[in-house]
């Protein structure tokens, strides 16, 4: 394989979004500028296919691999993927494209611009999960906030600047300390490729400090009780665009960076702080799941609902056993497509009403009867209901959880329950009930492109969730090379 | 005496240039014009003899040891004199508007940069001090060049007497160490001191405050915002650029050459500097509402970061320190561009609130600033990232675990107040646009430090393979 087609993933949308940039955003060629972004989106999107259907399962090994020298001697450009990273890879470019679509109304102003920087923001999404040298990763982890803090601050709502802030600096205070333990990393093994490092190892007695560096960069994007608090806000004030990559994908780095980084690098500290993402996740999913039982913005719902969702994640992730780190992708796979589309639900409400909030809604079952049903299978999926790719996930993690913890297991099913409450009792007050706003019956149902990216949506959901074989199958082999190598250096230890 | 003459030959130019500019001045009416072009002319000449002549020669010491030409020196010239060169480039439109285009304005700036490069070269406490003031003088009267404003005024008079008063604690300095080693001259006294001597601490410090005066480094940082905000917006864009070269070297060469084996006793004050003005100018500038004070805070802020390469003792610090100014340089140079352009009917502004929607009816030029403000925030792929990685990673290489993790706390704290600049630019409502008949050096000179800014990454090494050369230990 000598064509660089992770090279050409991560730089395609650029390349797009230059093109955008030297495009004069003038009203009547609005529409040529979506269909450019959404070409370029598209293109990437089936080259990820590709890469999926060249991607060798069989083997754990890092495959499709570029390495060039970047700044000699210090670092190098390296990026490959192997189980773990190639089913985000293929998230964000099956994402990015409905975005793209389903900028219709909402964003007026500024078409142009905002393309460009989903584009760009497209970029670097897929430049963290290909990045396999330490400082590549954390130049694409952070040079994402940029297009993001635009995206939330130039067409968010009304508190925009204070969620842009927010989200901006939150995440840059957890990162800049992962940044100094990639350079202590950097002068205590010599280098900061991944895969070097993988074989070298870390000397037990730094890595606890070093875990906890790289978590506290994690845990503010995963984002992980008590350091969510950003997130509410970041996703009611986004557009609707923004939430669905926030929600779908931005979340994902994190949880990917403690599958690849925290125990791929640092197993015996993760082994010592079990306990403490145990404690957390479990706060996450009973604590957030209670809080979203109680709000009235289905933005603000769906919101914390993601946060007891990524709890699920984290508990999987450091059960660390084969079940649960695999369910814990499947679950964020899940995840992302369930709450992209949750987002994407209440974006095409709030186009029509200009509202978010719960009680202006009730009753729109009979007016808007294909919204209802869509909006009714991401329901059932985000409450994990078998057969949607929710249960799968949970399902697989609550069961390595039995394994490990039964307490931490118990809890958490617990928050299967809460979660199925404030689901079903938001679907209950949006779409049944009676009609009691007479503004509502002029709602018209969903327009062709809305149900085009609903329906993109849920047949991944539905499919995955009674045959998630194509994905267990591309993940098996990389995790449980994880798994034996962390066992091997906990027991060595 | 005279062997290696041919070395000193750009400070000989650039000094007969100013002998011949101002009697061409005196002679000839109305040559502003003519003067401000061949000064231009003058600063490119002596960068390409420096370059030509001393870059790629070995550390030679002449006249009796007190001037040294090494790679340092020549690095450091260039960019000053290029720097240089660049303001004088872009300051025209900016004089004329104010009538203050006249032919003293580049013969200072001429004279300044010669007292600049004689610091960069001292290898002795002498020469320093004659080319420091030097420089200082033809600062002081550029800050008050704009004398009918009363501010530019009270901003010279500000400089001139507190530099006075720094350049008394730095002689005072100076006699110590001769007292105390009998000799002014760096390589002497690297061998002749006593190290249990504290009278000779004394004298380095004394020396340390006088320097960190000129870099305008926390505690000694109180004129910075007052004279950068007084001081006519082009000799602003000097002043946090150039001088801080030259201090910086003399900072490299006055701590390494003489006195490395007492770097226990410089290294806690060059940390206490360091972290002082990493945090110091990142909270204070949070409050500014005018866009010259809170780059005043900015520049302190920065020059932490390149005091806390200084502080590690070891040619990778010192490597990134000087990697970190001439970045800084590129970012700082975009960011005056930018302010410069602010101008409608003839008037400049510069409250940050008159960047209000600026998105709105100049997109290019925001879209530069943009890039700017995000770079000195130090978030990647921009080149400020970069500058600040290589610091880090010269700190952390001797362990200061807590200085690197003070330092990248601060970068998290001033990027609220480059967040929030840019918060105005693209969020808030827009104004009245401004004039577009900007000269074409200003677009020039913008559009080339934005897209080296952008561009850094792709050719990261070029930089460090330059500053590599740098030996000094």
């Amino acid at each position: 394989m000598n064509f660089p087609i992770l090279s050409s993933l991560i730089l395609l949308p650029s390349i797009g979004a230059l093109f955008l940039f030297f495009t004069r955003s003038k009203s009547e060629n609005k529409i040529t500028v979506k269909y450019v972004a959404l070409f370029t989106s598209l293109v990437n999107f089936f080259l990820s296919i590709y890469l999926w259907f060249l991607f060798d399962q069989t083997t754990s090994a890092f495959q499709f691999v570029e390495d060039r020298i970047w700044i000699e001697g210090l670092i190098n450009y390296k990026v490959g993927v192997d189980g773990i990273s190639i089913l985000f890879i293929i998230l964000t470019t099956f994402i990015t494209p409905l975005c793209i679509i389903s900028v219709n109304n909402s964003i007026t102003k500024r078409l142009n611009e905002f393309l460009i920087a989903i584009l760009i923001m497209e970029t670097f999404m897929i430049g963290v999960f290909c990045s396999l040298d330490l400082v590549v990763f954390y130049l694409f982890f952070e040079a994402g906030l940029i297009p993001m803090f635009l995206i939330i601050g130039i067409w968010g709502g009304t508190r925009r600047v204070y969620s842009a802030f927010k989200f901006f600096l939150f995440t840059l205070l957890g990162s800049v300390l992962m940044l100094v333990a990639i350079i202590s990393i950097y002068w205590i093994t010599g280098t900061t490729d991944v895969v070097q490092l993988y074989e070298l190892g870390i000397d037990t007695k730094y890595q606890n400090l070093l875990w906890l560096a790289f978590f506290s960069s994690f845990a503010v994007k995963t984002p992980m009780w008590p350091v969510h608090t950003w997130l509410p806000d970041a996703h009611v004030e986004a557009p609707t665009a923004g939430s669905v990559l926030l929600a779908a994908i931005l979340l994902k780095m994190a949880g990917y960076g403690f599958i690849r980084f925290s125990l791929g690098l640092f197993p015996s500290a993760s082994e010592v702080f079990t306990p403490l993402i145990y404690t957390l996740s479990v706060i996450a999913i009973i604590f957030t799941s209670l809080i979203a039982l109680m709000q009235e913005d289905m933005k603000k719902l769906i919101a914390y609902s993601s946060v007891a969702h990524m709890g699920f994640v984290t508990l999987g992730i450091f059960t660390i056993q084969q079940q649960g780190i695999e369910g814990s992708i499947i679950q964020m796979i899940s995840h992302g497509l369930v709450s992209a589309a949750l987002f994407l639900c209440v974006g095409v409400v709030y186009d029509r009403m200009h509202s978010r909030l719960i009680t202006t809604y009730g009753g729109i079952v009979t007016i808007i009867p294909k919204y209802a049903v869509l909006f009714m299978v991401f329901t059932l999926a985000a409450l994990g209901l078998p057969g949607t790719s929710g249960f799968v996930g949970e399902f697989l993690i609550l069961m390595a959880a039995f394994k490990d913890n039964f307490l931490v297991a118990v809890l958490a099913s617990l928050g299967v329950i809460i979660g199925a409450a404030y689901m079903l009792w938001l679907y209950k007050r949006v779409i049944f009930g009676k009609l009691i706003n007479s503004e509502l019956k002029k709602m018209i149902d969903l327009n062709k492109s809305e149900a085009f990216t609903l329906t993109c949506l849920a047949i991944p959901t539905l499919y995955f969730g009674f045959y998630p074989e194509p994905l267990i199958n591309t993940i098996e082999v990389s995790i449980s090379d994880l798994i034996n190598t962390y066992n091997y250096s906990v027991a060595s230890k | 005496m005279m062997d290696n003459i041919e070395l000193i030959f750009p400070e000989i130019f650039i000094s007969l240039s100013i002998m011949f500019l101002l009697i061409l001045g005196v002679f000839k009416k109305n040559s502003s014009k003519i003067i401000h072009n061949i000064s231009l002319l003058v600063l490119l000449i002596t960068a390409v003899i420096t370059f030509n002549e001393t870059i790629s020669v070995n550390p030679t010491v002449i006249f009796n040891k007190s001037i040294v030409i090494d790679y340092l020196a020549s690095f450091m010239k260039i960019i000053t004199l290029i720097a240089a060169f660049v303001v004088l480039l872009i300051s025209s439109n900016y004089l004329r508007t104010f009538k203050i285009f006249k032919i003293e304005y580049p013969i200072l700036i001429l004279s300044s940069v010669l007292g600049m490069m004689i610091m960069i070269s001292s290898n002795d406490l002498i020469v320093f001090y004659m080319g420091l003031e030097l420089q200082s003088l033809a600062l002081y009267v550029l800050a008050t060049f704009d004398r009918d404003q009363l501010k530019s005024s009270e901003a010279g008079l500000k400089y001139f007497v507190l530099s006075a008063l720094s350049s008394g604690l730095l002689l005072y300095g100076c006699s110590l160490i001769y007292g105390f080693t009998g000799s002014t001259n760096f390589s002497v006294i690297s061998t002749q001191f006593n190290a249990n001597e504290y009278a000779l601490t004394f004298g380095i410090v004394f020396i340390l405050v006088g320097l960190a005066f000129k870099i305008s480094a926390v505690p000694f940082h109180m004129w910075a915002p007052d004279v950068y905000e007084g001081s006519p917006t082009s000799v602003t864009l000097f002043f946090t650029m150039v001088p801080k070269i030259a201090a910086l070297t003399v900072f490299i060469r006055f701590l390494y050459i003489p006195f490395l084996n007492l770097i226990d006793q410089w290294q806690m004050i060059l940390i206490f500097l360091s972290i002082a003005s990493m945090l110091f100018g990142a909270i204070a500038a949070i409050g500014q509402k005018n866009l010259k004070r809170l780059i005043a805070y900015s520049s302190i802020s920065h020059i932490g970061y390149a005091l806390a390469g200084l502080a590690t003792g070891s040619n990778e610090g010192i490597q990134s320190s000087v990697i970190y100014m001439t970045i800084y340089i590129i970012m700082n140079l975009g960011f005056f561009s930018c302010l410069l352009m602010m101008k409608r009917n003839n008037v400049y502004y510069e409250q940050i609130d008159d960047l209000s929607g600026l998105s709105k009816n100049h997109p290019l030029l925001s879209i530069s600033l943009l890039i700017i403000l995000f770079s000195l925030a130090g978030i990647p792929p921009l080149a400020g990232f970069f500058a600040k990685f290589y610091i880090f990673k010269s700190v952390i290489e001797q362990s200061m675990y807590f200085l690197a993790i003070v330092g990248l706390l601060s970068t998290v704290v001033a990027a609220f107040y480059y967040l929030r600049i840019i918060k105005i630019m693209y969020f808030d409502e827009e104004k009245e646009s401004y004039d577009n008949d900007q000269s074409v050096w200003l677009k020039f000179s913008l559009t080339v430090s934005t897209i080296l800014i952008l561009m850094y990454f792709i050719f990261p090494s070029e930089l460090i393979d330059a500053v590599s050369k740098i030996n000094i230990i």
